[in-house]
């Protein structure tokens, strides 16, 4: 059986970047996200791998390009007020089709906000965040195992699907420790082949990492095509969520990341006195689990949903298109970097039963 | 004489072949496809047609893929050198140039050309420095001259508002780290030949692993300047030579 390890859920993604044959790391400081450039500074400057600390955000995600137009896995890393400034590029990559793995360990907002934890970048993580019609993978993780795990899948599908890939954590994931079990480590044989890469045309035809068409011939509009297929697939195909005592649920919270551990306790005591609640988890954020969860809107028994989130209601917008007006949906949030305790939550529930 | 046929002809003047048979977009008079003839001349001459990877800009050269038949990249305007980076740091044995023009590199990726300079990254930044955005209608840039009318300064270039000039050699020639650093020109046939000689030095410095090199050509814009090619040139001669002074800034 493998070994257990304590660890902090920022040093579990770092060593899960590790795992997942990542030796090209760009970042710049800050909070609640340092842990993971002390973490890789060490370890890949040991692994012969490259850190580098970028003198911006913006430098660091342009970084990533490169390193990406020249086939590494590559991740870069940071928090609320410095993701917004990773958008310039990341709408980049996504239109190069370009393969990486991004973290958002998120803070409050807006402005400078508070290092506090916080989920208030749901809109900017899922809806596109940078300029034009784009997506990328979001996935989001409630533990410290699932930073490991998630991690290594974030890998996996940027490669796959040539897409970016963003692991949307929070500060307080980030910052947790935990026992996990680390995922196996991957050799150079696991990772895909690549023959877009850029490395000197020898033996082949050129190859160009753009993200500009003006010509009719090639136009944008079949860039966009490409990218909106490949989106659909994903929605189709790359879904995931937990499901939570829902069998027999009559309410359904819905939350992701932070906010979903501290409903589970909810659920819980509601259960001990008698109330049937359940929990449906996104685990991918986009794609979101439309169908899925649309599905728990049409079970007779559900009275109504409710969603708590460390925002003012974001996904809260993507839950209420799930469910389609087939049943009230009731929320409650903090967004002031607040984490709200199981009591609370239990509270504000009580006031809808 | 008219019976010269064409087998008795040595062909002597050629397109280098790592260059695509197209017509340049730019401008009659414009330095742009001079130097990309320099970089193309160079890269047959070195034999480096498949292992090299080239950075086109934001501004007129974002084209420039069009022209090289070598491994491109675009980037983000003023991101070239984060670009090269990221790609030269997993391919180190790969040659990486970036070419920029003055606003992409000056103004709004002036971060990244500092940084990128004093860490000494083993890659070439060729500087197209024509004193003015070229693509989007002629704004002053940050290396428009004192009084230099642009779209932008309609009466002049006023330094008491906008300051001076910036002298990009000067200020990268401070920092430690670079291997070389040149202001040439192309106004002449002579200036054309020390601009190549430059360049194709940079190239081999970074085959040798010397690292970071930086090339200015102060280059010409006939059309934003309202003046015809001939006029241009005669204006970088009397006018942007002064303040941007040809020479080398650094060689190790």
């Amino acid at each position: 059986m493998a070994k257990k390890v304590l660890m902090k859920g920022n040093e579990a993604m770092s060593e899960a970047a590790i795992i997942a044959g990542c030796r090209h790391y760009f970042g710049y400081p800050i909070t609640p996200q340092n842990e993971v450039a002390a973490y890789l500074s060490k370890r890949l400057t040991d692994l012969g791998g490259v850190f580098l600390q970028a003198e911006s955000e913006v430098s660091a995600v342009n970084m990533v390009f490169g390193a990406s137009a020249a086939g590494a896995r590559v991740m870069t890393s940071s928090s609320s007020p410095g993701m917004s400034l990773k958008q310039e590029g990341i709408s980049y990559l996504a239109a190069g089709s370009l393969p990486c793995v991004v973290a958002n360990v998120m803070r409050a907002g807006p402005g400078l906000g508070n290092i506090t934890p916080s989920q208030a970048d749901y809109f900017q993580s899922t809806k596109g965040g940078g300029h034009g019609d784009y997506h990328i993978i979001c996935l989001a993780p409630n533990s410290v195992q699932e930073m490991a795990d998630l991690t290594v899948l974030a890998f996996d599908l940027a490669d796959k699907y040539l897409i970016p890939s963003m692991i949307l954590t929070d500060g307080m994931v980030g910052q947790m420790l935990e026992e996990i079990t680390l995922p196996e480590y991957k050799t150079p044989d696991d990772l895909p082949e690549k023959d877009w890469v850029l490395g000197g045309a020898k033996g082949r035809e050129r190859n160009i990492a753009r993200t500009l068409w003006l010509y009719p011939e090639d136009a944008v509009e079949k860039n966009n095509i490409l990218l909106q297929e490949r989106y659909a697939y994903l929605q189709e195909n790359e879904i995931r969520f937990e499901e939570y005592l829902l069998d027999d649920a009559e309410y359904i919270f819905t939350a992701f990341g932070i906010s979903s551990r501290i409903c589970k306790g909810a659920i819980t005591r509601l259960r001990e006195s008698g109330i049937k609640a359940g929990l449906f988890r996104p685990i991918t954020v986009w794609p979101f689990p439309y169908k899925a969860l649309e599905k728990y809107s049409l079970n007779k028994q559900v009275k109504f949903f409710f969603d708590v989130e460390l925002n003012a209601g974001q996904m809260l917008e993507d839950v209420k298109l799930a469910v389609n007006g087939n049943k009230p949906v009731h929320f409650y949030g903090r967004f002031g970097g607040y984490v709200p305790g199981i009591g609370e939550i239990i509270d504000e529930f009580n006031k809808y039963v | 004489m008219n019976n010269v046929s064409e087998k008795n002809l040595e062909k002597v003047f050629t397109r280098p072949k790592s260059m695509i048979e197209t017509e340049f977009h730019y401008c009659p008079g414009c330095s742009h496809q001079i130097v990309h003839r320099l970089i193309g001349e160079i890269i047959d001459e070195l034999g480096i047609q498949d292992n090299i990877i080239g950075i086109a800009p934001v501004g007129c050269a974002v084209l420039a893929y069009d022209y090289w038949d070598i491994d491109m990249s675009e980037a983000a305007h003023g991101r070239v050198p984060a670009v090269a980076t990221g790609l030269k740091r997993v391919k180190p044995d790969t040659l990486v140039f970036g070419y920029q023009g003055d606003g992409d590199l000056a103004a709004i990726g002036m971060a990244e050309t500092i940084h990128a300079a004093n860490r000494g990254e083993n890659f070439t930044i060729i500087f197209i420095n024509n004193a003015i955005y070229g693509m989007t209608g002629g704004q002053m840039a940050p290396t428009t001259l004192p009084g230099q009318i642009t779209s932008t300064t309609p009466y002049g270039r006023d330094v008491s508002d906008v300051g001076y000039p910036i002298k990009v050699c000067e200020l990268l020639a401070t920092l430690a780290t670079p291997a070389y650093i040149e202001r040439t020109t192309i106004t002449t046939p002579k200036n054309v030949l020390k601009t190549k000689k430059a360049i194709k030095k940079a190239f081999q410095y970074q085959i040798d692993k010397k690292g970071y090199s930086f090339i200015e050509v102060v280059s010409s814009c006939p059309t934003r300047w309202g003046l015809s090619p001939i006029d241009s040139f005669k204006w970088i001669e009397e006018n942007m030579l002064k303040f941007f002074k040809p020479g080398v800034f650094k060689d190790f």
